[in-house]
């Protein structure tokens, strides 16, 4: 089997879903003829045709509240946001009606809203986000944000077919720059699932998406100039959070860096931090530490976004730091 | 003395820009059906005539929302569904409800917040549904239920079903942005979706005045590529004729319309709401020159030659049905509090107690709905009288 890319496997997981299952649809802006801003949809319109891959208005609330209605009467839809961004205007829908459907009305909404997240690309402020902290927040949603072109493709199939509205965010930085080799046959990845990255003794990083390249990175750099073992924790799925192994790795480790690319207050680091003090405090030979954007919105210049944005040597800082405690 | 449609000429209609298209729409109702019409306004009255009492006692534990004087409006537009079409109610149609299937109990068991209400305890007054019956519950921001009636029907359309979709908006709600995403996607997708704005004059305490600069509601249609048809919302018969019309364009594959009936609401917001923004005399006009039961009663005894007996009997048939159903939701029991913890998701299919409240965690299991429930297959239970 050949490598493909990060991109190419989310295509991959939806085509696949698509010929398993006819109730399963895609739609969003410029997702058909054009194959979507990014491509992820490209070449879908000519399988699937017309009715299985629609060409939206500029519509974000039309759209996700229209996946919910088809999704209530049994269909699967997949939503594009063409940049995660713009899922602020879909707010409402998702976590007022969608969130709530089946708990209120016992109505199913088995939908995927998905779409390009995350900085490092110059994106600027409406190009860049990490909106995923909101969405954690909601009871109703869940939320998986893939690092590997395997789990992206595992994934993306889960979100399918799951009974529930799943957003899946895709890292627009790892669209190309991540390949693996996908796993023959059905593949796919258990939602709320976290995966050890990198095993290791010394410190936990629990971290997903983009950093968590920057968290192994700094893995190796501490081993070869600390001689530190560093366990790295890809949680994969936000929400619902994999609890077990996130205790699992800090009582393995007794030390805990947090680490997200979102901005710091209110981000996931702050819920991890609490649930480590609430159920392993006792394990822990130092404070939770965490490594995050700073509160700002993403600014465009590389000078500014890369100081904004968690790097790799703010990870190894970070980590000392916790490690010398 | 009921008065002719020309009773209130300030918001009579103004432009029939579809009519006329469809001669079964405009075909004249059985006897049989005239009366059906007749006794699901009645119902929708007495019924929430029942209600304001439940909610002085306090029984009703939130907010009452009345559709006094919308009652036309309501069960005639819904009359024009076949069964297996679906709509969506808004909070003043309960009359819609009750003519697709929803029952004068669940009614009241889900006001007075019961545990084997419709929604179990979980959502108010007629926020709820039931897709074998064919309505969608609700939700509170304005404006949502038409995309996501832009997606139901968009199923319809994709696999090829014979089946239209109906959605109330009322005049405040044409303002969201929900509203024209949902109408416009619709239109595009020429989606077998029938738009109803129900211009009752006021959103809370706005004026139409201060809701849109537009003369009539129905202009709207234009924007959109679709027809528009106004009707006078208080003239069941009419509202009937210019709904069915919709619903045959939208079943022939000619997606939208978007209808505005023009009505009056002659109660407040909800029923804590004085009304103290409305023009001296304004409702009593309404009450006393433009009642929808008062008009089509002067109908059926008049040119459809009903005896005032046969009324009198359905009157009082509704009165019996409405005494039994209250007598049955008084002795439901509240709902369980850890069923709270249920069915937020299909999987996990409960959430977990929280530490502090541990120790009760067995009364969940035994409320817990067995396998199946909330998937598409399973439709809700019908409600347990314990």
């Amino acid at each position: 089997m050949p490598e493909i890319t990060y991109l190419e496997a989310i295509r991959e997981g939806i085509v696949e879903e698509m010929a398993r299952d006819e109730n399963v649809f895609c739609l969003g802006e410029d997702i058909g003829a054009y194959g979507g801003a990014f491509k992820v949809t490209d070449g879908l319109l000519a399988r699937f045709g017309e009715q299985r891959v629609l060409d939206t208005p500029i519509s974000e609330v039309g759209i996700v509240g229209a996946a919910a209605g088809a999704a209530h009467m049994g269909m699967r839809p997949v939503v594009e946001m063409q940049f995660i961004d713009f899922i602020a205007n879909a707010y409402d829908m998702l976590t007022n009606y969608v969130a709530t459907a089946r708990y209120r009305a016992f109505l199913p909404c088995p939908m995927v809203v998905r779409g390009p997240s995350g900085g490092y690309v110059r994106g600027g402020p409406f190009h860049s986000q990490n909106p995923e902290a909101g969405f954690v927040h909601t009871p109703g949603l869940k939320v998986v944000y893939p690092a590997t072109a395997e789990d992206a493709k595992g994934l993306i199939k889960s979100a399918i077919r799951d009974d529930d509205c799943v957003l899946f965010f895709e890292h627009k930085y790892l669209y190309r720059r991540i390949k693996g080799v996908m796993p023959e046959g059905d593949h796919t990845v258990p939602i709320g699932k976290a995966r050890v990255a990198r095993e290791g003794t010394d410190l936990s990083i629990i971290t997903y998406a983009a950093t968590v390249f920057k968290a192994l990175e700094a893995a190796e750099q501490l081993q070869a100039e600390d001689g530190v073992s560093v366990e790295v924790l890809d949680l994969r799925t936000l929400a619902p959070l994999d609890d077990e192994a996130i205790q699992a790795t800090v009582r393995k480790t007794n030390r805990a860096l947090v680490v997200h690319e979102d901005t710091r207050t209110g981000g996931l680091a702050g819920e991890i931090t609490a649930r480590i003090n609430e159920q392993s405090f006792a394990w822990l030979d130092a404070p939770v530490l965490r490594v995050t954007a700073h509160d700002v919105p993403l600014p465009y210049a590389p000078q500014l976004e890369d100081f904004v944005l968690p790097q790799t040597s703010d990870i190894v800082r970070a980590a000392r730091a916790v490690l010398s405690y | 003395m009921p008065p002719a449609r020309s009773a209130a000429p300030s918001r009579a209609p103004r432009a029939t820009r579809a009519a006329g298209d469809a001669a079964a729409a405009d075909a004249p109702l059985s006897p049989e059906r005239l009366l059906e019409l007749y006794y699901w306004m009645r119902l929708t009255r007495t019924l929430e005539e029942r209600l304001v009492a439940l909610y002085r006692q306090t029984k009703v534990v939130g907010g009452l929302f009345r559709s006094l004087g919308q009652e036309a409006d309501s069960v005639g537009s819904a009359f024009a569904l076949e069964r297996r079409d679906v709509l969506s109610p808004l909070i003043r149609n309960l009359g819609s409800m009750l003519v697709k299937g929803a029952t004068p109990l669940e009614i009241l068991r889900q006001y007075m917040a019961k545990g084997d209400s419709p929604t179990r305890g979980r959502e108010l007054n007629i926020h709820f549904g039931d897709r074998d019956r064919g309505f969608i519950g609700q939700i509170s921001p304005l404006g949502d239920m038409l995309p996501v009636m832009a997606g139901v029907t968009l199923s319809f359309k994709m696999r090829g079903e014979d089946r239209v979709g109906l959605v109330y908006v009322g005049d405040g709600a044409t303002s969201t942005g929900a509203f024209h995403e949902g109408i416009n996607f619709a239109a595009v997708q020429r989606c077998p979706l029938v738009v109803i704005v129900e211009n009752n004059g006021y959103a809370y305490s706005t004026p139409t005045s201060r809701q849109t600069a537009a003369k009539q509601f129905v202009d709207k249609a234009i924007g959109y590529g679709v027809p528009g048809e106004q009707a006078d919302g208080n003239d069941i018969l009419a509202v009937y004729a210019a709904t069915r019309r919709a619903v045959d364009r939208a079943r022939r594959g000619e997606g939208v319309t978007l209808l505005e009936f023009m009505t009056y609401r002659r109660k407040g917001h909800a029923e804590h709401d004085n009304q103290s923004y409305v023009p001296k005399g304004e409702i009593e006009r309404w009450e006393r020159e433009n009642d929808p039961v008062a008009r089509f009663t002067q109908r059926l005894t008049g040119e459809f030659g009903v005896a005032t007996a046969t009324l009198e009997a359905m009157d009082d048939r509704v009165r019996a049905e409405v005494d039994a159903a209250t007598d049955e939701a008084e002795k439901s029991p509240p709902p369980q509090a850890l069923d709270a913890l249920v069915g937020v998701y299909a999987d996990p299919p409960r959430a977990e107690t929280l530490w502090y409240r541990e120790g009760d965690g067995a009364v969940v299991e035994q409320h817990e709905r067995a396998e199946g429930w909330g998937t598409y297959a399973a439709a809700p239970a019908p409600p347990k009288a314990d």
